[in-house]
């Protein structure tokens, strides 16, 4: 049975390890908050960090993640210094509508911020392009991320 | 989706066809005897129903009254004018309000929570909300069913939250009047508390016991609109945290003891069905419970892989080995569909609109034009799905609906039980776009044959049932492909002598439930919806609705998606064939006729700067109006094109939505709406379809804006006091047109065709 490293916490995985780490996530561990899209690494949603950098889980097999730091939405914005502002600014910013792909979007912003301290429009919106939000809440993604990039300076 | 409700305060009766009517009405009754159900639903529902209640802890407000039977319930409140269907009081003082409606991104579960605490005086960092079910409470009041759509939410539940709020808050008072042995003409209320003379105080917590034994007053005074301290105020989403940090849970999310997931191969045909299988392969992987066939819409049939999570299920799917029969179908065909539309427009169709045409054949100057707009995907974020738990002779679903009534008649048809036995848990919803109002109920119908043929198979754990994106992409239920043709007759001043109009396309309420109140003459409404127009066009509209086999629905905003692009470019190419301004002129026809469309035009126009400001090289202005669903929104925008890639740098909004419950909502809704209308004019957004199958799969293929696309965006509301008008779809139909109409002041040609074709 693979074992995963999530949130800091080893966990054995009862599934087979071509399993996208989404499903490991969802359906076998519980962790419902990454969410699935379009299960072809071309919406964003399912973003999570692996090793601190955001990748595609539903295209990304367990087998993969072996012996390496899985960090999700629910670790990110609870206890990472720069998700915490992330997700602060988000709620400021009244970022989400329907909130469906946000767990994807607050993960790469997370990313990018750690990466980027000061991230100019350009910056944003080439960490964010592979994220898609069908509500259209990008005018607030971008203003949130300026604002976490000033709580953290 | 679209409902007039000025059509429909125009009837006597709810507008519903008589048989809608009395299935609506039969689940009604249904639901309210469904004493077996939980004990809260069973008091939110009514007051009457109290004997099987008894027992409800207590602390809850007013259901504890329901539940001790000490208050009749007011012999002359419906259902939804009932606050013990829509607040409750805790202890602590927290306000919980029922919504009516599906939240799937627009916001009511803020916005209807606000106007109701508004009347109630509550404290709103106290108030949470929660979604209602299919009871009888939770229809739209002025509709008599269930719905989501047509951006009437606010505008339908305007005054009935009003009232429940006040009638919570008279309910309240009293209590404290009760026990301080004072008139309730000498409390007010401020903030959560009941504030009496001297200035003794009671929080709403503390008094919700008591003001449950409280008759529910029918008739209550509403506040004036200058009162309001909530209502228009900038307010966040209640939901912002969970939304924010991956807690809020979505139909997909729903987890079960013992859940099952399955996946559905569809036939690559609609309609089709199964001439053989092999499932060998499929039934050798790991986790796969079942393999089986089940129906599909349309009279189809596909085959169900059930297994114990999506992935086992998806692998299952693609290990199938299937032969279709899709010899008794229709096999559209996108080329040959325009050939043939294009051929209706151009013969006449049945008269929507009458005018005299004789005037054509002799004007100075002429347009003809001929549009094309695609077959277009919803493509909500969260991928369709619906959780199935078969219990005996009961049911319970979970999934996000706009119309939780009609599917749970849906389930109940399917599963062979009675509507009673159905039990509807709305979900929060990752976007809809109307692909969840559907009159066929299709992924719920489906739902539920998966999970019968499950049980028949001796599986007896809950199924859900989960779309690939492909399937959603691929799944049908598009806005419906178009045609239009006009031509155009005006003078020399602009002076418009004729518009003879056509529009090919296919019914979308056609076979539905619908179609016996939206279908008159042979034309569906939701066509033409949007040809209504500010500036008294002398016009003949004839529509045709040729039928294709491609399931077809209400995309956000409807008919307006394409009615607004054509009548917007026109009136602009008229405009600058009369070398007038394109403002001007738009304003000059309007003349005192339409105040609504020319403030908000005037607002857009003042805030954008437009005549005024000196444009960065190779931008131009596009502007456009539109009134849908009772709202008008104006944009004005700057747009450039480059190597024939036309691009939008800024969008002004100017909005009339009359009163504004909350300016944050309608700015979110305004700048999301704008976008999907982006959407409409970037390279792969259409569904094609070749020999009837589709041949977009997913986002690679069926393209939606992303951050790159957004261009900035500011947003203007016209003040205004008077009860609210939906803003959920009002935002999209005109910023295409606007987009063409900047591209045309550039290249001197108006795109004619969705996506735009430049080159």
């Amino acid at each position: 049975m693979p074992t995963l490293n999530i949130n800091g916490k080893d966990m054995a995985v009862d599934a087979d390890e071509s399993t996208p780490i989404l499903w490991a996530l969802r359906d076998t561990l519980g962790l419902t908050g990454t969410k699935f899209g379009c299960g072809q690494a071309l919406c964003g949603a399912c973003t999570v960090h692996l090793n601190g950098a955001p990748i595609r889980s539903c295209v990304t097999p367990i087998s993969a993640a072996a012996g390496q730091k899985i960090t999700t939405i629910e670790a990110v914005t609870a206890s990472d210094k720069v998700g915490k502002a992330v997700h602060a600014a988000w709620v400021k910013h009244d970022v989400a509508q329907c909130g469906y792909c946000q767990s994807g979007q607050i993960m790469s912003a997370t990313a990018l911020l750690q990466g980027k301290k000061k991230p100019t429009d350009a910056d944003i919106d080439a960490a964010m392009a592979g994220n898609m939000c069908r509500c259209g809440t990008y005018v607030r993604i971008r203003a949130a991320i300026h604002d976490a990039a000033k709580t953290l300076a | 989706m679209h409902f007039d409700a000025h059509a429909l305060q125009s009837q006597a009766h709810f507008f519903m066809p008589k048989h809608l009517q009395a299935l609506m009405d039969k689940a009604q009754e249904a639901t309210n005897s469904g004493v077996s159900d939980a004990l809260e639903g069973v008091a939110r529902r009514t007051f009457l129903k109290v004997s099987a209640a008894s027992g409800f802890a207590l602390g809850a407000f007013p259901l504890v009254a329901g539940a001790q039977g000490h208050v009749a319930a007011p012999a002359g409140l419906k259902p939804f004018e009932q606050p013990s269907a829509f607040v409750r009081i805790d202890a602590d003082g927290t306000v919980t309000v029922t919504i009516n409606r599906l939240d799937f991104g627009q916001g009511v579960q803020t916005g209807l929570p606000m106007i109701l605490a508004e009347e109630l005086d509550a404290d709103w960092s106290k108030v949470r909300s929660v979604h209602g079910d299919a009871s009888a409470a939770y229809a739209d009041p002025m509709m008599g069913m269930h719905l989501t759509g047509g951006s009437n939410s606010i505008k339908n539940s305007y005054t009935q939250y009003r009232e429940l709020g006040a009638r919570t808050r008279a309910m309240l008072v009293s209590a404290a009047a009760a026990q301080w042995g004072v008139n309730a003409s000498a409390l007010r209320t401020s903030n959560g508390f009941v504030v009496g003379p001297g200035g003794k105080k009671l929080g709403y917590g503390a008094l919700a016991e008591a003001a449950m034994q409280q008759p529910v007053p029918e008739k209550v005074t509403l506040k004036d609109p200058q009162q309001f301290r909530l209502i228009g105020k900038p307010t966040g989403r209640l939901d912002a945290q969970a939304k924010s940090s991956g807690q809020q849970d979505y139909g997909i999310d729903v987890r079960l003891p013992g859940m099952l997931t399955a996946v559905v191969a569809r036939p690559p045909v609609f309609g089709g069905k199964v001439k053989s299988l092999d499932d060998s392969a499929a039934k050798a992987i790991k986790g796969v419970k079942a393999v089986l066939r089940v129906p599909t819409d349309r009279g189809g049939e596909g085959v169900a892989i059930v297994a114990d999570g999506y992935w086992p299920a998806k692998q299952g799917r693609d290990a199938l080995k299937v032969e279709w029969d899709t010899s008794a179908v229709g096999k559209p065909d996108t080329k040959a569909l325009l050939a043939q539309y294009r051929e209706l427009a151009a013969k006449p169709g049945n008269v929507a609109l009458q005018a005299d045409m004789a005037p054509l054949a002799g004007a100075p100057h002429k347009i003809s034009a001929e549009f094309v707009f695609p077959y277009l995907a919803h493509a909500p974020m969260e991928p369709l799905n619906c959780t199935v738990k078969l219990d005996g002779d009961k049911a319970e679903l979970w999934m996000g609906t706009q119309m939780p009534g009609l599917d749970a008649m849906a389930a109940a048809k399917t599963l062979g039980l009675q509507p009673q036995n159905i039990k509807v848990h709305t979900q929060m919803a990752g976007g809809g776009f109307g692909r969840r109002a559907i009159p066929t109920s299709d992924y719920v119908v489906e739902a539920c044959g998966v999970a019968k043929a499950a049980r028949t198979a001796g599986l007896s754990a809950p199924v859900r049932t989960l779309w690939s994106r492909e399937d959603d992409i691929q799944g049908g239920y598009y806005r419906p492909m178009h045609v239009h043709r006009a031509e155009i007759g005006f003078d020399a001043k602009g002076r418009i002598l004729a518009w003879d109009h056509t529009i090919v396309g296919q019914s979308i309420t056609k076979g539905s439930p619908f179609e016996a109140f939206m279908v008159k003459n042979g034309i569906d409404a939701t066509a033409v919806e949007g040809m209504k127009e500010p500036y008294g066009v002398p016009m003949k509209l004839s529509v045709h609705h040729p039928d294709v086999n491609v399931p077809v629905l209400w995309w956000r905003s409807v008919g307006s998606t394409h009615t607004a692009y054509a009548m917007e470019t026109l009136i602009d190419e008229v405009a600058r064939a009369a070398k007038q301004d394109p403002v001007a002129y738009r304003l000059a026809l309007m003349g005192d006729k339409h105040p609504r469309h020319k403030a908000a035009l005037q607002l857009a126009v003042a805030q954008s700067g437009y005549g005024k400001k000196k444009l960065a090289a190779g931008r131009a202005w596009g502007v456009a109006v539109h009134e849908s669903f009772s709202s008008v929104v104006a944009y004005v925008v700057e747009a450039s094109v480059k190597d024939g890639t036309p691009k939008l740098h800024s969008i002004t909004a100017g909005v009339h939505c009359n009163l504004a419950v909350n300016p944050k909502s309608v700015e979110a809704q305004v700048q999301g709406a704008a976008l999907m209308g982006l959407g409409m004019c970037l390279p792969g957004a259409a569904i094609t379809l070749k020999d009837g199958v589709v041949e977009q799969s997913n986002f690679g293929d069926y393209a939606v804006p992303r951050i790159t696309d957004m261009p900035q965006v500011t947003v203007h509301i016209v003040p205004s006091a008077d009860p609210p008008t939906g803003m959920g779809e009002p935002g999209l139909p005109p910023l295409a047109p606007a987009f063409a109409n900047a591209i045309a002041q550039i290249t001197g040609k108006t795109p004619r065709e969705l996506p735009f074709k430049l080159a």
